[in-house]
């Protein structure tokens, strides 16, 4: 099934014209309404009028999250800001976080985007969808709730957190698709097992996962103990949120929606493209973005392109499930986390030395972190009460600013890094996916 | 059905056309819009053969026609209704429409031309009613249905049409557009339509392309153009800064 078979299964040369068509369109909107863009054309005497295939793509320069910082918080609109309607914000980032603005236009493609996921991975106008994922500032509720709302389906905005009453829904409003992160999943997985409920009396069908990495193990045993059918989907707030790419019910690969976004598979280190079917870090360009338009931007995400058509009948280029990340930042709890900004929260804390590591385990189905770091002074471990304190107040001050919960360990001055301090791993992650 | 792929055009020294890409998929209806001297006429001018480009290339039906005679072009299956009609004057209807079947008129074809005439006349019954009286003694519009009459005389499977409403009033110009819908759900007739009147095209259109002096610098869908400010502000007459 599909949402949009004229776009989703045209021909390569079809697409190839139309993307022509729309980032010829967007180059010259970015370099008329983005200063930033039109100090980089500049810069590298780039004229937007002089691209004229889509090879010459590689002329142009990447776009980073540093530049979006940078830009904060509205440089990077090619709109003014009264044809925005709407804001989201990338999860967990520091005081500097990354807003993207949606124009009506832009909503509305994104709701068809969204819907096109859903219908790839089973979901009819028929279907109870219940979205367990945090609405808000975050891209994944509100994506999926509209694009299922297009679809006809009935929407259950059931948002994150309480698992009980999650059950609950899915038992009594009869469930039939549930849009979750995939450690979410899991989690409920074990809820039910906790309180007897047996998957097998649901009506659940269809499960639809993003927003962390996950594996096939963990599709293995999220479809054997939820009894669904699993695909895999990916999106990001910088370049819109969900509706980028997604696995259709052959899961071997996420189709990216290639009407709408450019995918390029680069090396991190030499940002030059990796041999067909190599890994290496996935590159978005948007075509159709009116707010918020991105040329090549460097989703910090490792993949690769998988060769060969699918028997699906779409024809759209698949990329490998994210295979990791090229640069240090982890997903905690459906947060992305950079360990700069634990450092940097860290750092407002008097009483301890910069020195800090971060341990994740997965306990169960979740996620935790722990920070371990060093108290500049044996005081803290020769007073309980000064230690509590500490602890607590590190611990408090790292949600606010990163935006999830993270568990505080004192360990002794130098005790953490033999020799030269800090050089060793800043993050260990020890989660199995 | 048609390609356009960074289509450059020049008047001398004038780059009127500078890179355009565009496409039609068959049986769809694309408006170009754009303000005066954007470079539409020229575009379709450049799609008929009239005009060469200087650069850039065009197909129709997947075979490269840039560099094709205007009247092959049109036996090929496209035909243009030009700008201002063009219409014969001293000619009757009659006469003005079988020369629309220039292209394809033979002993053999007789038979058919003549069922194509009576076509036309029931499409447009006004004409029918004059079709033995002079074209110049016609309305506005019906000189309209009658270029139009004239370019279905081909057999076309692609129209193009270069401002259908101009001079026209507004009754007459919404029956011509009410006319390009039917032309499309009854014959799956495409049609690529060059419009001042970007409002009214791009509400009968399936999508659209917004031409700024000589540039493509928006596409999309035909209700998200109209649904866009820019589109807005220039070319369909709204002004955003008094509404605020």
């Amino acid at each position: 099934m599909y949402f949009e078979p004229e776009y989703e299964c045209m021909s390569r040369d079809e697409l190839a014209q139309l993307q022509l068509e729309r980032l010829q369109s967007t180059l010259f909107r970015l370099s008329r309404n983005v200063p930033f863009y039109r100090r980089k054309f500049a810069d590298l005497g780039f004229d937007p009028e002089e691209f004229r295939t889509l090879e010459d793509l590689k002329k142009l320069p990447f776009t980073t999250k540093a530049d979006l910082r940078e830009n904060y918080p509205y440089g990077m609109f090619a709109v003014p800001l009264r044809e925005v309607v709407r804001l989201h914000s990338s999860s967990g980032t520091t005081g500097k976080a990354v807003v993207c603005g949606y124009t009506k236009n832009d909503v509305k493609r994104w709701a068809k985007l969204a819907a096109r996921v859903l219908t790839a991975g089973g979901v009819t106008r028929d279907d109870v969808v219940q979205i367990a994922f945090n609405y808000g500032l975050f891209t994944g509720g509100f994506g999926f709730h509209y694009g299922a709302e297009l679809l006809g389906a009935s929407v259950i905005p059931s948002s994150s957190g309480n698992s009980r009453r999650q059950i609950q829904i899915m038992q009594d409003y009869k469930t039939t698709a549930l849009v979750c992160t995939p450690s979410y999943a899991l989690y409920l997985a074990g809820a039910m097992e906790d309180v007897g409920v047996n998957p097998n009396a649901l009506d659940l069908k269809w499960g639809l996962f993003g927003a962390e990495c996950w594996s096939e193990a963990m599709r293995g045993d999220i479809q054997e103990r939820l009894k669904i059918t699993a695909t895999d989907n990916y999106g990001l707030t910088e370049i819109m949120g969900p509706g980028v790419a997604a696995e259709c019910l052959e899961r071997g690969g996420l189709h990216v929606n290639e009407d709408h976004f450019l995918a390029e598979v680069i090396d991190p280190h030499t940002g030059q493209p990796v041999a067909p079917g190599e890994k290496g870090e996935l590159v978005l360009t948007t075509l159709t973005k009116e707010a918020f338009p991105m040329l090549r931007f460097r989703t910090g995400d490792l993949t690769r392109l998988i060769p060969g058509t699918c028997p699906c009948g779409r024809t759209f280029l698949r990329i490998d499930r994210i295979l990791g990340r090229s640069d240090d930042m982890f997903t905690l709890r459906g947060v992305n986390v950079f360990p700069a900004q634990v450092e940097a929260a860290l750092l407002t804390v008097p009483g301890i030395e910069p020195c800090y590591q971060i341990v994740l385990e997965r306990e169960g189905a979740l996620d935790t972190a722990t920070v371990l770091v060093e108290a500049s002074t044996d005081e803290y471990f020769d007073e309980i009460k000064k230690h509590q304190q500490l602890v607590l107040t590190l611990a408090k001050t790292l949600e606010s600013i990163v935006g999830v919960s993270f568990a505080v360990k004192l360990v002794e001055k130098s005790s953490l890094y033999a020799g030269d301090a800090c050089k060793a791993k800043r993050v260990v992650d020890n989660r199995k996916f | 059905m048609l390609r356009l792929k960074n289509v450059d055009v020049h008047y001398g020294k004038v780059h009127a056309v500078r890179r355009a890409s565009l496409h039609v998929r068959p049986g769809e209806v694309v408006a170009l819009i754009g303000g005066n001297g954007a470079g539409k006429t020229t575009l379709l001018t450049t799609i008929s053969g009239l005009v060469r480009p200087s650069g850039g290339e065009v197909l129709f039906m997947d075979a490269p026609i840039t560099r094709s005679a205007p009247e092959r072009i049109v036996r090929a299956g496209l035909s243009h209704v030009p700008e201002g009609r063009h219409v014969f004057k001293p000619m009757s209807v009659e006469d003005n429409l079988l020369l629309g079947s220039y292209s394809r008129y033979s002993m053999q074809t007789r038979p058919r031309v003549q069922e194509d005439l009576e076509d036309v006349f029931a499409l447009f019954p006004v004409l029918g009613e004059r079709r033995s009286q002079a074209a110049g003694t016609l309305s506005g519009g019906e000189q309209q249905m009658l270029a139009i009459g004239r370019a279905l005389m081909s057999r076309p499977a692609m129209l193009l049409l270069d401002e259908p409403s101009m001079g026209l009033a507004p009754q007459v110009v919404r029956d011509i557009f009410k006319l390009i819908v039917r032309l499309k759900a009854e014959r799956g007739l495409t049609v690529l339509l060059v419009e001042q009147n970007a409002r009214a095209a791009l509400k009968i259109a399936d999508r659209g392309y917004v031409l700024e002096t000589g540039r493509i610098v928006l596409q999309g869908p035909a209700d998200e153009l109209l649904e866009n400010r820019d589109v807005q502000r220039a070319y369909l007459g709204r002004d955003l800064d008094r509404e605020e």
